[in-house]
């Protein structure tokens, strides 16, 4: 054994020691390589690296790339580009910034809160030599200022850029939303490289949503310049690819009409094309101008908005969640002759109020008096409390909150809305792991009317309009028509409603037509001046709860907390073109209220100039429809 | 007596006796001297790569002094005691790394570090560095030579372990230089030159699959510009751009000392770190760089004498793995500045500001000054 393994010992060490000589020669080989690169660098190239580093010196200049426009669907502008004379600093050059900001202060009259933003701003920068913005939308006069004074004030520079211009102002602010300058947030989330010419990005709304496909990519170029920071002459440039051009499926028209019809009411309002899922108008008011928030609002004017008792800075179409009330009745009609647990010839009888068997408490119908026996029709049409408490009576909570889900309650419904609600369809499951308590029967019965835990955004009520609209087909509401050239895809589709049998769609909406055209509807008084049948349904949400046995009465509810009046409605009726849900705050009357307001908008979009239904939505097609479909 | 026979001694007889004070010390001489040179010259170019910081100076001054401590401290180990407690050690350094990987401490977007009582913070991947070339050489050194199937697939194993959790730190560098470190070992082993070639030759079929049917789009834009950083000028792009113009107006005898315009004027970025190498190309130009190659090269000539040298397998593989892989650190980092190689951060050894690698490299001379006085003079009798 000790034989063998000094063999072995002789033969390992010869064999390391061949290696250790390919070793060497490998080290040697690379060493050359290594002269060989230096030569090629130093020697070789050594003019082209001088002129480089000495006589000039060669920056990388980011080129920003144009953010890309949104348009209405008409292709009328809503958010477009627009030069402005901005301040910037290169702090490599302002090498003295103390004294050149009191030069500043002194040059354009700063108050110290500005002379303390320009400090900010300056140290914002990101890469050496890059100007930093420091003051966007100078005036004539500054621009003059700085000019007159620019000897004592190297490296500051007044520049052209483009910045983002809303030419409608408050009209789109809680749609496409608004750009504005990137923070430390921001700025640690977004590819620093595409970003580096940048200095503003979507904050909210569609300019948000979509902001990786408005911004475009960045370009650069490479540029020698003097010792001075001049630029001599540019060595090689990339053009920037502009971002993508955004058409809403907005109509600017329609808009401005929802604008009009709300006349000034706080409230919110959504209009969606039922087949298609295009969001028509989106008001929010009151609203506020986007512009300032792209160029830097002043500190005091952000307060007002934000403390204002309006609260024009709340999104109330995304964000807004209120109890749905009456509206839902027609969708709580479909869920119980869906589930068979009533006919459309089912009869209730109205005492004014309804009891659970073995239960005192009585739950009131609005109408004291009581409607007497009513079938599915009456009871929407009049929109009778007790028939719809017994309906979800025997739906029970389980079924109710199956049946909402499909029309989108309690979930997010929108395609490409940024911070939409998801609002609330409560449930068993919900109950206990929100209070630890189990679910009561009384609390189905006022679901079925809307009220309770529920809470619905006027999206969500618009979308559930328009799922009526079309019978059950869902397309989630959007507000890009095209991105670029394409549509948005949907990647988390939702499955149509599909009903035992399609009648139900029919009788509901019987029901909702009688709310507009029958005798004794709720919004008869609107119907009537109607040119084109509307199926729609009123509701109110309560501000503040009103205890058992109380009344609510108008003259002692401080106006605030008034009941906010709601309005569902299709038309026409029989083929649907649109839907519209309305809030408005403290407008108490769904139907005196809401339902004027949102004929107001069925008119913008279906009449045309004389006032007679558009040759495209006749009846023709219309009436046929309507023979096949019963 | 005593006396008059201390005068008796020959100036030869007085050089043979420091040799042995020296060799007692378990210090190499010349790997000293030639340490002690770089040592000089990291200074003298940090002066002015800082900016002409002395607080910084004096950082780099004491990290050396501890490093060459630590170095003699570690030769006077016998290597044989040494590779008795590889193994251990492995498992150990195995176990910070998943330490890291569960609990570690996340800067710049990668976990690399582990707190110790909330104040030390260190990478277990520089540990590594020494303790994967010594697993190695352990293990093969009690195999006969060379390797074969089996030896290599678990030599393979060892090696991947800490690869892969170098790499998801995410690491790239490190786990690479680590890879080569143990492969160079493997190489010293006597890796069939078969294995060699044919594994290359793998290489490429595969890279060729990954790419066109595994990597997708954006995932190739970001390789590409990981092999061609100029392509993105913005991002990585701008230090090779910075580099490059620094490295090639230094031409053939420099700008002079602290003359260097591009570093000087902030173009070059990491110029103490990193990117060292820029700043001694600009101001002392081709001939400092071939200077400073030549100093490399002789302390990678002892380091490899030091290998054929020495007695024990595990001394060759070990002493052979740890001078090769120095010299990939060398070529990577002066590679990847004069933009030949992608941008992966790695200091340039002794030069590079930074305590951490110049305790790590100190350690393993250390290591080769423990295999070269550790030898039994038999051969010699």
């Amino acid at each position: 054994m000790p034989y063998i393994q000094l063999k072995d010992h002789e033969k390992d060490g010869r064999l390391v020691r061949r290696r250790v000589f390919a070793g060497a020669l490998f080290i040697l080989l690379l060493s050359a390589a290594l002269v060989a690169r230096m030569y090629h660098l130093q020697v070789v190239q050594f003019e082209q690296h001088t002129t480089l580093s000495e006589n000039n010196r060669v920056h990388v200049q980011p080129i920003p790339p144009i953010r890309g426009l949104i348009f209405d669907r008409n292709g009328l502008i809503i958010a477009d580009n627009r030069p402005s004379f901005s301040l910037t600093v290169t702090r490599e050059r302002a090498k003295d910034w103390p004294t050149i900001l009191d030069t500043l202060t002194e040059v354009l009259e700063l108050s110290s809160e500005e002379r303390e933003l320009y400090d900010k701003r300056m140290k914002q920068g990101r890469r050496p030599f890059e100007p930093v913005p420091i003051q966007f939308e100078l005036s004539e006069e500054q621009i003059g200022r700085i000019a007159v004074n620019q000897f004592r004030l190297p490296g500051v520079e007044v520049s052209a850029r483009l910045v983002r211009h809303y030419p409608l102002g408050a009209s789109y602010a809680h749609s496409v939303g608004y750009v504005g300058r990137i923070n430390e947030g921001e700025l640690k989330k977004v590819d620093p490289v595409n970003y580096s010419g940048t200095h503003h990005i979507g904050k909210t709304g569609v300019e948000r949503f979509y902001e990786d496909q408005l911004h475009g990519t960045v370009g650069y170029e490479e540029v020698e310049t003097n010792a001075r920071g001049r630029i001599l002459r540019v060595l090689k440039r990339t053009d920037p690819i502009a971002g993508m051009d955004i058409h809403l499926t907005i109509d600017a028209h329609l808009q401005a009409a929802a604008e009009a019809a709300l006349a000034g009411r706080r409230g919110a309002l959504v209009a969606i094309q039922p087949q298609t899922g295009d969001v028509l108008a989106m008001v929010s008011e009151p609203g506020f101008d986007p512009n300032p928030f792209v160029t830097g609002i002043g500190f005091n004017a952000y307060k007002e908005l934000r403390d204002s008792i309006d609260r024009p800075l709340f999104n109330r179409v995304l964000r807004g969640l209120y109890p749905p009330g009456s509206t839902i009745k027609p969708m709580v009609a479909i869920a119980g002759l869906d589930a068979g647990v009533i006919t459309a010839a089912t009869r209730v009888y109205d005492p004014g109020f309804y009891q659970l068997p073995g239960h005192s408490h009585k739950y009131r119908n609005w109408n004291r008096t009581g409607d007497g026996s009513v079938d599915l029709e009456w009871a929407i049409m009049r929109s009778n409390d007790t028939y719809f408490y017994d309906v979800a009576h025997r739906l029970g909570i389980d079924r109710l909150h199956d049946y909402m889900s499909r029309f989108g309650l309690g979930q997010k419904v929108s395609l490409d809305m940024f911070e939409e609600s998801s609002g609330l369809m409560p449930s068993k499951q919900w109950k206990r792991a929100r209070y630890n308590q189990p679910w009561y029967p009384g609390e189905t019965l006022i679901l079925g009317i809307g009220q309770g835990y529920m809470q619905a955004s006027p999206l969500q009520l618009a979308q559930a309009t328009a799922l009526m609209a079309t019978r059950g087909k869902w397309v989630r509401p959007h507000l890009a028509k095209k991105v670029g050239e394409d549509a948005p895809a949907d990647p988390n589709p939702m499955p149509d409603i599909v009903l035992r049998d399609p009648k139900f769609w029919d009788n509901s909406r019987f029901g909702m037509e009688q709310v507009m055209h029958g005798p004794r509807g709720t919004a008869a008084k609107v119907g009537a001046a109607a040119a084109y049948r509307i199926a729609g349904k009123s509701g109110t949400a309560q501000v503040v709860a009103i205890k058992q046995g109380e009344k609510y009465d108008r003259s002692k509810v401080n106006e605030r907390h008034r009941d906010h009046a709601l309005f569902i409605a299709y038309a026409p009726a029989e083929q649907p073109q649109i839907a519209v849900a309305v809030m408005v705050e403290n407008g108490e009357s769904g139907s005196g209220v809401g339902a004027p307001i949102v004929k107001q908008v069925l008119d913008a979009w279906l009449l045309d100039e004389q006032g007679q239904l558009k040759s495209e939505y006749s009846t023709q097609a219309t009436e046929a429809n309507g023979k096949a479909s019963p | 007596m005593n006396g008059s026979f201390d005068r008796s001694l020959s100036n030869e007889d007085v050089l043979r006796r420091r040799a042995s004070l020296l060799q007692k010390l378990h210090i190499d001489g010349w790997l000293l001297l030639i340490l002690l040179v770089l040592a000089a010259s990291s200074l003298f170019i940090l002066y002015s790569a800082s900016g002409k910081n002395l607080d910084l100076l004096y950082k780099q001054a004491v990290s050396f002094g501890i490093g060459l401590i630590g170095m003699v401290i570690i030769a006077q180990f016998d290597p044989r005691i040494m590779a008795r407690w590889v193994p251990l050690a492995y498992l150990g350094g195995l176990g910070l790394l998943l330490a890291v990987e569960f609990a570690g401490h996340t800067a710049m977007g990668a976990t690399r570090w582990i707190n110790i009582g909330g104040v030390m913070r260190f990478q277990p991947s520089e540990l590594m560095k020494i303790i994967m070339p010594a697993t190695v050489a352990w293990y093969l050194s009690k195999r006969s030579l060379p390797p074969n199937l089996l030896h290599i697939m678990v030599t393979m194993l060892l090696i991947g372990m800490p690869f892969v959790l170098i790499l998801l730190q995410p690491d790239l560098g490190t786990s690479l230089l680590i890879l080569a470190s143990g492969a160079f070992v493997l190489f010293m082993a006597g890796l069939q030159w078969r294995w060699i070639l044919g594994a290359a030759a793998a290489l490429v079929p595969v890279c060729i699959g990954m790419w066109f049917f595994v990597l997708r789009s954006y995932q190739q834009q970001r390789v590409l510009t990981f092999l061609d950083p100029e392509s993105d000028p913005l991002g990585s792009g701008w230090n090779i751009i910075q580099s490059k113009a620094a490295i090639g107006s230094g031409g053939v005898w420099g700008k002079g000392w602290l003359l260097g315009t591009q570093s000087h004027l902030d173009f070059l970025p990491e110029s103490h770190t990193d990117f060292i190498i820029a700043v001694l190309a600009e101001e002392f130009g081709m001939v400092g760089v071939c200077i400073l190659l030549a100093v490399y090269l002789l302390l990678i000539t002892r380091g490899l004498v030091i290998t054929a040298q020495a007695q024990t397998l595990f001394g060759k593989l070990l002493a052979g793995g740890l001078t090769m892989t120095f010299f990939v650190y060398v070529f990577v980092n002066i590679g990847m500045v004069s933009g030949l190689l992608p941008v992966v951060g790695v200091p340039l050894p002794f030069i590079s500001y930074g305590g951490t690698s110049l305790v790590t490299l100190l350690s393993s001379f250390g290591i080769l000054m423990s295999i070269h006085t550790h030898r039994k003079w038999i051969a010699k009798v």
